[in-house]
């Protein structure tokens, strides 16, 4: 009589005349196991309600009590089939229950589901509520439009904070609407998940009228959806709040997990958000060697401390610390993607590095001799002007740093100007605006020219011709810190450096004797296609003399 | 009569999660008035937003007077390519602020008061508001004609508009705010709030324009200390509370604490542009390149501030279509703004052939693309 199926869903019939007619109930299974049983009902009505269960036997009857005997036969036929198929064990697992439906249909449904490994019960339709003692599954709760106000009858939906299937709490924005100028925030009243939306954006939402579908997890014992006091869900969850982490899991599951005296605490659950789900208790049973552990009645409900307001820390149970956070991917976009595109095309050039060290002290010096005359004319005179003026005057014994190769590297383009850029690192990322023609321009006038582009460079208001034509380009990091780097060539120019932070170092002098120097690191890199090692040392140790003895800058400026 | 003194006693008891009410001993009507030192309009909002959020009003409405330095508020709903000249804006240094109230697009200066009703939702009652400030002005002028139209308008001598109004409705509290014109500048309103975009197709909430009059062009001796005392009094007396502005700063984390964090997240750019709801431009512009005059057409569609969609069509002949189709698909999930295009543009030339045209041919597109954000 009854037969293995290999998959199938659950559907609910109605019992409709006195006689068990054969319908084979349609059950889920389980990859390796089928599972089987009877409904004995007619079919009565075509677009039935369809519920995909775990669990199976369902007979349902609109027949009242004296039928009975009828559920029971099926009932312990059911049982007996799983008993067969899994051992007496699984058999011991089954019960059923007598329950009434609101259109008066009884149904019969064992209690644990378990045994199949399945996620719990999933409502499709909402309507058919079944009043049950025990409730498997959450019950989905319509949520009106309530009342905003002086007598308004019709909002807006503006934007949506939730979408299907996201697990909202009790006073959580759900939607903000509009009406007249006026611009509500919707909470929800209750904690469930979202099953569906009543409305798009732009469309009109009207009050008393449905706005979402939540279903709701937990029937509380009063069925109040409003739980303002915080004591009672303490109460309820106290023997879960073990170590103050809130447990989740379905009160079928909880009671499943008290029956069995199973801490939820103990339990990882593999549910969204760690929520607790069935398979999880019944893993966690299966670690236990026995069977069903004898019952000890309030071991694992903690009843509320017997002082007043005792919120001590409870001891700490050791287990493993559970880390709940989660990755987050975001795909790179914008001004990022730009950076991937500029960064992949400059990797693509060999490059080499160099390194050098530079005794900045006469330059300290000088720069302190100069700051307030700078300051005097509105001008802030930082380092680099001096860094970008010896790079020039060095640019012009070695114009091959100053160049450009197009893509396959069969042209050099030897750049007249010295367009000379600064990275800039600021809100939006980095950007490398340039100070034009330095091999024309004063110390001054490229220090007026850097406070021009760092003004503009902080609040985003870099022209793109700023932005545009560099020919060679020197990077601060050291303002932020470092010493050493590996900088990375800024395609179309052919080298880069890097300068690390000023620090107070003791070194030898002429005379052997030890002083305070200030002491900068430079790091070069080129392109290796065109320029050769000894070209760039030949270039930092020039570069080197003009910054270590300012003096010498004199001799060569243009 | 403006009394500074420490608020904090004050707010403690009429904060959520303090000690409700114990201290009160006037129990029939209580309230609030108060007035902000700050002229940030972040600053200013993020007061708004805290008390709605924190402070429990039962029995106790608030009115808060606050005036900002220039700046344009828009609407929460609203997009504000549509409602203002965002490159004039930029030029002048006006702040743009996206409030959390509905309602249209307004201009903030120092000539403007604002005032914010805060009361629990269930005495939120935006004509009784309106009828209030219209009985204070007469107080101080009886012969001024000023009435509260049904969109809870003021209007002056029956056509100049002098006061817009939005309100918050939250889950407990709700919040009425209104503007009052007393002498701003109201050529470079009308200049600010006129949008020079074309082609802008979108379902964001649009501002209705008005003529609006300053109440200094109709009465000198109406200024903005003389109203305030005006409506505050009002106020006190309706509420039968006393008649004292109390000055709050709203930099105080002791007083509000976590406001700073609010004031912050209304200067982001997610915040101020992310939240437009999704619109799209379909308009074209030409460029004079040598002597000839080009067509550019432009397809944009965009969603939270970032570009969706992005079509922009220059002739083949002038510009490669596959350099076209570069810079399109570069612009898709970047931010509809033109520091961030700016500093796109210029990092993806650098990818581009060494070509000095085509690199001057980019620029002067992209600057003109510039000018449509």
């Amino acid at each position: 009589m009854l037969e293995q199926y290999a998959e199938s869903r659950l559907t609910f019939f109605h019992y409709g005349a006195d006689t068990w007619e054969g319908s084979w109930l349609d059950c889920r299974t389980v990859p390796s196991l089928g599972l089987i049983g009877r409904l004995l009902a007619t079919l009565s009505e075509p677009a039935e309600t369809r519920y995909t269960w775990d669990s199976l036997l369902l007979a349902v009857s609109d027949q009242p009590i004296q039928h009975r005997p009828q559920f029971r036969c099926a009932a312990w036929e059911a049982r007996q089939l799983v008993r067969r198929t899994w051992g007496r064990d699984a058999g011991r697992l089954i019960c059923v229950r007598y329950f009434q439906t609101c259109t008066n249909v009884y149904v019969l449904k064992p209690k644990c589901v378990c045994v199949f490994g399945y996620p719990s019960l999933k409502y499709s339709h909402p309507h058919s509520l079944l009043k049950t003692t025990a409730a498997l599954c959450g019950q989905i709760v319509q949520f009106k439009l309530s009342d905003i106000g002086e007598g308004i009858r019709e909002v807006t939906v503006k934007e949506w904070f939730v979408k299907e299937g996201d697990t909202v709490s009790q006073f959580d924005s759900i939607c903000e609407v509009q009406s007249d100028k006026a611009s509500v925030t919707i909470t929800s009243r209750y904690d469930g998940i979202i099953k569906k939306l009543y409305y798009n954006l732009d469309d009109i939402a009207y009050v008393g009228k449905p706005l979402v579908d939540i279903e709701t997890e937990a029937l509380k014992d009063s069925e109040e959806d409003v739980v303002e006091t915080p004591a009672v869900s303490h109460d309820e969850h106290t023997h879960q709040e073990i170590k103050g982490q809130k447990t989740l899991a379905t009160p079928a599951v909880r009671r499943l997990a008290m029956e069995n005296n199973i801490k939820l605490s103990e339990v990882v659950g593999s549910g969204k958000d760690g929520r607790i789900l069935k398979e999880d208790i019944l893993n966690y049973l299966e670690k236990q060697t026995g069977a069903i552990l004898p019952p000890s009645p309030k071991a694992e409900i903690v009843p509320p401390p017997p002082k007043p307001k005792d919120r001590t820390i409870p001891i700490p149970i050791s287990k493993p610390l559970v880390f709940t956070g989660k990755d987050k991917t975001e795909p790179v976009k914008g001004f990022q993607k730009a950076m991937v595109k500029t960064m992949s095309a400059a990797l693509k050039i060999p490059h080499f590095g160099y390194c050098d060290e530079v005794d900045l002290t006469e330059l300290v010096k000088l720069r302190e001799e100069l700051k307030p005359i700078a300051f005097a004319r509105g001008i802030k005179l930082s380092f680099m002007p001096f860094f970008l003026k010896a790079a020039s005057l060095g640019l012009l014994q070695f114009p091959i740093l100053n160049a450009s190769v197009d893509e396959n590297c069969q042209n050099i383009t030897y750049k007249a100007s010295h367009n000379i850029g600064i990275a800039m690192d600021t809100e939006q990322g980095l950007i490398v605006p340039n100070v034009k023609n330095v091999q024309i321009c004063s110390l001054f006038e490229i220090a007026s020219e850097l406070n021009r582009l760092q003004k503009l460079g902080s609040v985003g208001q870099l022209s793109t011709t700023d932005l545009t034509g560099g020919t060679f380009t020197l990077s601060n990091i050291g303002s932020i810190g470092g010493t050493y780097a590996k900088a990375v060539i800024l395609p179309p120019e052919v080298a880069i450096g890097a300068l690390g932070s000023i620090k107070a170092l003791p070194r030898f002098n002429q005379k052997g004797e030890v002083y305070k120097a200030q002491i900068m690191n430079v790091s070069w890199s080129a392109d290796h296609r065109i320029i050769d090692g000894a070209t760039m040392s030949r270039f930092s140790n020039l570069w080197k003399s003009y910054l270590e003895n300012p003096a010498f800058m004199l001799l060569d400026l243009k | 009569m403006l009394v500074l003194f420490s608020m904090k006693n004050c707010f403690k008891l009429l904060s959520n999660h303090k000690v409700p009410t114990a201290g009160f001993k006037n129990t029939v009507k209580n309230g609030l008035i108060l007035q902000s030192v700050s002229n940030d309009v972040y600053q200013n909002l993020a007061v708004e937003d805290w008390i709605h959020d924190h402070m429990n009003l039962e029995g106790k409405p608030i009115l808060f007077f606050w005036r900002n330095s220039p700046s344009v508020v828009i609407g929460r709903h609203q997009n504000p390519w549509q409602e203002c000249n965002l490159n004039l804006m930029r030029e002048e240094g006006i702040k743009l602020a996206r409030r959390r109230s509905g309602g249209g697009t307004v201009y903030h200066d120092m000539g403007n008061i604002n005032l914010t009703f805060f009361t629990t939702k269930k005495k939120y009652d935006r004509m009784e508001n309106m009828k209030l400030v219209v009985r204070a002005m007469n107080a101080v002028q009886p012969q001024l004609d000023v009435r509260a139209t049904k969109r809870f308008d003021l209007l002056l001598d029956g056509q100049f508009k002098i006061s817009g109004t939005a309100s918050k409705i939250g889950r407990t509290t709700a919040y009425h705010h209104c503007t009052l014109l007393c002498s701003t500048d109201g050529t470079f309103l009308s200049s600010l709030l006129k949008s020079p975009y074309q082609g802008i197709k979108s379902n964001a909430t649009a501002s209705i324009p008005s003529v609006v009059k300053n109440l200094l062009e109709k009465d000198p001796t109406l200024t903005c200390e003389v109203l305030v005392n005006a409506i505050a009094a009002e106020y006190a007396a309706y509420h039968q509370i006393d008649n004292h502005i109390n000055l709050i700063n709203p930099t105080d984390e002791t007083l509000f604490p976590g406001i700073n964090s609010k004031a912050k997240e209304l200067q982001t750019w997610e915040w101020i542009y992310g939240k437009t709801p999704k619109f799209s431009i379909n308009t074209s512009f030409n460029i004079l390149y040598e002597q000839s005059h080009l067509e550019i057409k432009v397809f944009i569609d965009i969603k939270n501030g970032r570009i969706e969609i992005c079509n922009i069509e220059a002739p083949n002949h002038w510009l490669p279509l596959e350099i076209c189709n570069k810079l399109n698909s570069s612009f898709i999930g970047s931010k509809f703004c033109p520091i961030e295009t700016n500093m796109l543009t210029s990092i993806l030339l650098r990818t581009c052939p060494e070509d000095r045209k085509l690199h001057s041919k980019w620029n002067i597109l992209c600057e003109n693309i510039k000018g449509i954000m």
